[in-house]
């Protein structure tokens, strides 16, 4: 344990800080997490001490403020997602995951029909898909994404069975595309006995325009610290609601807000026999639950719909630019969604650069790296999200830094190699963080 | 260009397997499969009188960005595991076929080797995924 | 436009570099028939609006002196951990992939895991999962794959693989830390079976024993327990060790400044250290954002779940810090990842480590020895009013059982109309506890607020015992 004095221990963590890039320093297009602006005034109201103070087990008559908010919170999820119930409960995406693929498997058992093992998951999805199916005790069967993006139809079609359980699907795909195919997916998968979970990792670039319900989801979950700007926090806390449809709206799981006529109670067990339970030891992330409710309520019907359609623009506008400036897409047929994916497989083949070459030297340039290596299939790749709250200066100042990088990898590679130069730490050796473990101060 | 020794026998899953002369079968991961990896930093081996069957799991290699399971190319006994991987992974990417060996099995069916890939196949499976 | 900053000679000239006519064409993939209509939610209201609407509803919860513990604990912060926490550089980035962009969160959550093993008397620690109980869940997903290792290690010259998916949760642990865990595991085919506790509200051991006649691959124990009381720990450790299963010690940060840690527990000690950070700097919130945390000895470091960041040099030979081990994790390793977990709590791990630093150990020890007087001076107090007595009589740190003869949760309820959050109806875990209340009294009680706890309930004892209306308050599910 330190022992230091308050003026030291604030400065050095005030010093430390300066080592990041955060959003408020610098523009973030990491893709698939919507790194957009955290505003302000939703930190302030969820800091409120009559919102900080309360106890999670605090009796109702002292629990009203707080119950009106998630309940409120379930409903305006409940009317974006185009589902019948949400549950606020679960405290990140991968949670969310979770839970909902525990509800298919709870729906699938509780009729009997317990032969279904396998949950289809594309190849190009995040890890956290087949990881959560099979901490449900399923087996995860990975399904090829064509040449353009979309699923392979005719592969889905031969994978889907008596034995599916269900399909986890992100829509628009982790590709950056929107599946076009969604509703025969849907008829594939539901044909067969099966269930839809909707990934809502890319909620943001449909929010307003579609909905999963309307797609044909019977489950989903969405990131909130994405779509509704709750602050990552580097590296969390985030949270994962779940909605549904009726069909698998029992299972959901608890605590769930209830409202009866002007005052609101928990959702009891006698109330939701069919449960799934309980996922963290109180209300799920309750604070950020708070800060996406204001967000919300700011952004309102027209805000809402304004965010996918300029989370579109931006990545569209952004894509063009870097065609025009000779960057290789993955999907030039494509509109982008809300990101888009570029290879510098060429870079790599003639010049030995990778793509964590160019994204370390873009740090130099004060940006931070988009996604690198994400989607897995697609070689040397970044997946790009500028989201809604960049302006157009910012993008075209992206595309002004990436095209030098390129230029350099042509001029000087050795300097793109060895980037970044001009941070606290040159590039760090992983390769020794891993074979030679420290991880507390001190020890060997 | 990679090194694919004439005298192994090759899976498709990137492991290599020699037949010693007392019988054994020596296994270990190809030099294609340690120059795609990168710098290895972790091997986790079976244990030593562990039953294997071939095609099965029987450890796993991982680099800092990939994670890879080793399949036993045939059935039998663990009968040594290299331990020298505990304490010194990077043996894998500077000598595959030597002091990066993995594991050895006491065989139940020598056979089993001539289900395997020769180099020349070996290298065109590589060839193609390419 | 809340948040979008596009003019519309910017939107013009972006359409025009895109070649589309409108921003609806953008959306032309999207088939016609998922095209939604207008959202079925309320117009804008501009931040001066939703905060005097939410500041209205926060008003209707501000809490008076608080005397319920039951996971949660109102302790002091000190200003300058949120001061801290609130820089955009903190709050506003994301997990630190790119380590040369992230020094800052890196160093901090190595300085995290150093303070949580020194803490825990524990070699390592992860850099944070959800909250406590999902840290229990965790807990009992490694140590079933750890026991397992060991197992076939143990067991290889038999020639057979004697896997085990039972753990056995020894006492009194938290119900809602329970369930949780048995309903993240139960896809996995693992069973939890409860010791219970006995009359002195620790564990039963004699149904200990018997729970432990077929070897189940960990016990869990809490420290101290769901009850407030201390748990018999080394003899819990000694016979679980006995019976080859791997110990799961759930901790209350706080207390451990106290009792001695988890690690020198019996012989070897605790193999898995697990708990809420909540107490570390975090306010009661509802029950969120908090922090699980994870330790244990180095040799289950791959079986540890979650995010680790290792020290490392960079290439001038410098020390840096980066994440690591990162193969076991669900980016890389898919479905066979040690978890699917993927965010930490990073936020709330810079307030604990900020509070830490703040306080260090002789700060947190006098914390620690604050609650516990203050919660004896609480005990005495409200016993001295008739009819209230202590229901267990074992040693306690900070939390302790009354029995106040009649309905508790009737009497929470009106203590909580009077303006005090009075303690937990334990009725709502325990059945045969209906008549007791779960009190704790951290350093921010002071005894007048004590004497007015004391006046509360001697008044709402000294009438007679009304029929409950309201329904109660979130219930174990």
């Amino acid at each position: 344990m330190p022992e230091v004095s308050e003026l030291q221990a604030v400065r050095h963590y005030t010093n430390l800080s300066r080592r990041n890039f955060s959003i408020d320093n610098q523009f973030y297009p990491l893709g698939s997490c919507t790194m957009k602006y955290n505003p302000r005034g939703a930190h302030r109201v969820a800091s409120l001490p009559g919102f900080t103070g309360r106890h999670p087990l605090a009796e109702l008559p002292a629990s009203q403020g707080f119950l009106a908010c998630l309940h409120e919170l379930q409903e305006v999820l409940k009317a974006a997602t185009g589902m019948a119930a949400v549950s606020a409960a679960p405290m990140a995406g991968a949670q969310g995951e979770f839970a909902g693929i525990a509800m298919i498997r709870a729906y699938h058992d509780a009729r009997g029909d317990t032969e279904r093992r396998e949950i289809i998951v594309p190849d190009a999805a995040h890890g956290t898909n087949p990881a959560s199916a099979v901490m449900c005790g399923y087996v995860a069967r990975e399904v090829p994404v064509g040449a353009d993006g979309d699923v392979d139809f005719e592969a889905l079609k031969a994978a889907v069975g008596e034995q599916t359980a269900g399909i986890m699907l992100t829509n628009p795909s982790t590709c950056g595309v929107f599946e076009r195919r969604i509703a025969d997916i849907a008829d594939v998968v539901h044909d067969a006995g099966g269930l839809l979970y909707y990934d809502g990792a890319n909620l943001n670039a449909i929010l307003g325009t579609a909905r999963p319900g309307d797609m044909g989801f019977d489950v989903l979950h969405v990131n909130l610290h994405k779509t509704f700007a709750t602050p990552h926090g580097g590296g969390g806390p985030g949270a994962g609601p779940v909605g549904a449809n009726e069909r698998l709206a029992p299972y959901l799981p608890t605590p769930m807000a209830l409202r009866e006529g002007d005052a609101f109670r928990w959702l009891e067990p006698a109330d939701a026999p069919d449960s799934i339970g309980r996922l963290s030891a109180f209300a799920g992330n309750a604070g950020i639950l708070l800060r996406a409710l204001a967000y919300a309520r700011m952004l309102g019907r027209d805000g809402m719909r304004r965010v996918g359609e300029f989370a579109t623009l931006n990545a569209n506008y952004l894509m063009e630019r870097l065609r025009q400036a000779g960057v290789e897409l993955a999907y030039p047929e494509r509109r982008a969604s809300h990101e888009f994916v570029i290879t510098f497989r060429q870079e790599a083949k003639e010049f030995g650069i990778s793509a964590m070459d160019i994204a370390k030297r873009l740090l130099d340039h004060g940006i931070h790296a988009p996604t690198t290596y994400f989607p897995l299939l697609v070689p040397e790749c970044f997946l790009i999200e500028p989201t809604e709250t960049e302006t157009k200066e910012e993008l075209d100042a992206f595309v002004a830094a990436l095209t030098q990088v390129l230029g350099e990898v042509r001029t000087d590679p050795e300097r793109v190699k060895t980037a970044p130069h001009n941070l606290p730490s040159a590039r760090l050796d992983d390769v020794k963080a891993a074979r030679d473990l420290r991880l507390v101060h001190g020890a060997d | 260009m990679s090194e694919t020794p004439e005298e192994l026998h090759y899976a498709p899953s990137h492991e290599w397997a020699r037949l010693e002369e007392d019988g054994t079968v020596t296994v270990g991961i190809t030099d294609h499969a340690q120059d795609a990896l990168g710098d290895i930093v972790y091997v986790e081996l079976p244990d030593e009188e562990q039953q294997v069957e071939a095609g099965a799991e029987a450890g796993v290699v991982e680099s800092v960005k990939a994670a890879s399971d080793i399949y036993a190319p045939v059935t039998g006994v663990v009968i040594a595991a290299n331990e020298v991987l505990e304490d010194a992974p990077e043996r894998v990417n500077e000598d595959p076929y030597g002091d990066g060996w993995f594991f050895r099995i006491q065989p139940d069916d020598p056979g089993e080797l001539e289900d395997l890939l020769d180099a020349a196949a070996y290298d065109e499976m590589c060839s193609e995924e390419e | 436009m809340p948040f979008i900053p596009h003019t519309d000679q910017d939107v013009a000239t972006m359409l025009d570099a895109i070649g589309a006519r409108s921003i609806d064409d953008l959306f032309d993939e999207i088939p016609g028939a998922l095209r939604c209509g207008p959202l079925d939610v309320p117009l804008g209201e501009r931040e001066m609006e939703v905060t005097a609407a939410l500041t209205q509803r926060a008003r209707r919860d501000e809490p008076g002196p608080c005397f319920l513990g039951a996971g949660a604990y109102d302790h002091h912060i000190p200003a300058a951990v949120w001061d801290i926490c609130s820089r955009g550089e903190y709050m506003t980035a994301y997990t630190p992939y790119q380590a040369e962009a992230s020094q800052g969160t890196l160093q901090l959550i190595h300085e995290f895991q150093t303070m949580m093993a020194a803490l825990t008397g524990m070699e390592v620690s992860n850099a944070s999962v959800y909250d406590g109980a999902s840290a229990l869940a965790e807990a009992v997903l490694m140590a079933v794959r750890a026991n397992r290792r060991t197992r076939r290690r143990g067991a290889a010259s038999a020639g057979r693989e004697t896997a085990t998916t039972r753990v056995v949760v020894a006492g009194a642990v938290h119900p809602h830390y329970v369930a949780t865990a048995r309903n993240i595991v139960q896809g996995q085919g693992i069973r939890l079976d409860a010791t219970g506790f006995d009359a002195n509200g620790t564990v039963d051991l004699a149904r200990f024993e018997a729970l432990l006649a077929e070897p189940p691959a960990a016990v869990i124990v809490q420290q101290p327990n769901c009850l407030g009381l201390l748990e018999p720990v080394d003899e819990v450790v000694a016979a679980a060790h006995a019976a080859g299963a791997l110990v799961i010690a759930a901790a209350n940060p706080i207390s451990l400044a106290l009792l001695a840690p988890p690690g020198d527990w019996h012989d070897r000690g605790a193999d898995i250290v697990c708990g809420d950070g909540q107490p570390l700097g975090i306010p009661l919130s509802s029950g969120g954002p908090y922090f699980g945390y994870i330790c244990t000895r180095r040799e289950f470091v791959r079986q540890l779940p979650g995010r680790i960041v290792g020290l490392t040099e960079d290439s001038g030979g410098q020390p840096g810090y980066a994440l690591t081990l990162q193969a076991r994790e669900q980016h890389i390793r898919r479905g066979k990842a040690t978890s699917n977990i993927c965010t930490n709590q990073g936020l709330l791990v810079t307030a604990a480590t900020v509070y830490m630093s703040l306080l260090g150990a002789a700060g947190l020890n006098a914390v620690a020895s604050r609650c516990h007087a203050q919660t004896r001076e609480l005990v005495t107090e409200l016993a001295s009013i008739d009819g209230v007595e202590r229901r267990f009589a074992g040693p306690f740190f900070h939390e302790c059982v009354l029995d106040i003869g009649r309905d508790a949760q009737d009497v929470a309820q009106q203590t909580a109309t009077a303006g005090i959050t009075g303690g937990l109806p334990l009725g709502r875990w325990y059945p045969d506890l209906a008549n007791c209340l779960l009190v704790c009294a951290t350093e921010k009680r002071s005894d007048a607020d004590i004497a007015a706890y004391r006046d509360v309930l001697r008044r709402i004892l000294a009438h007679p015992e009304q029929p409950a209306t309201a329904s109660a308050p979130e219930r174990t599910g």
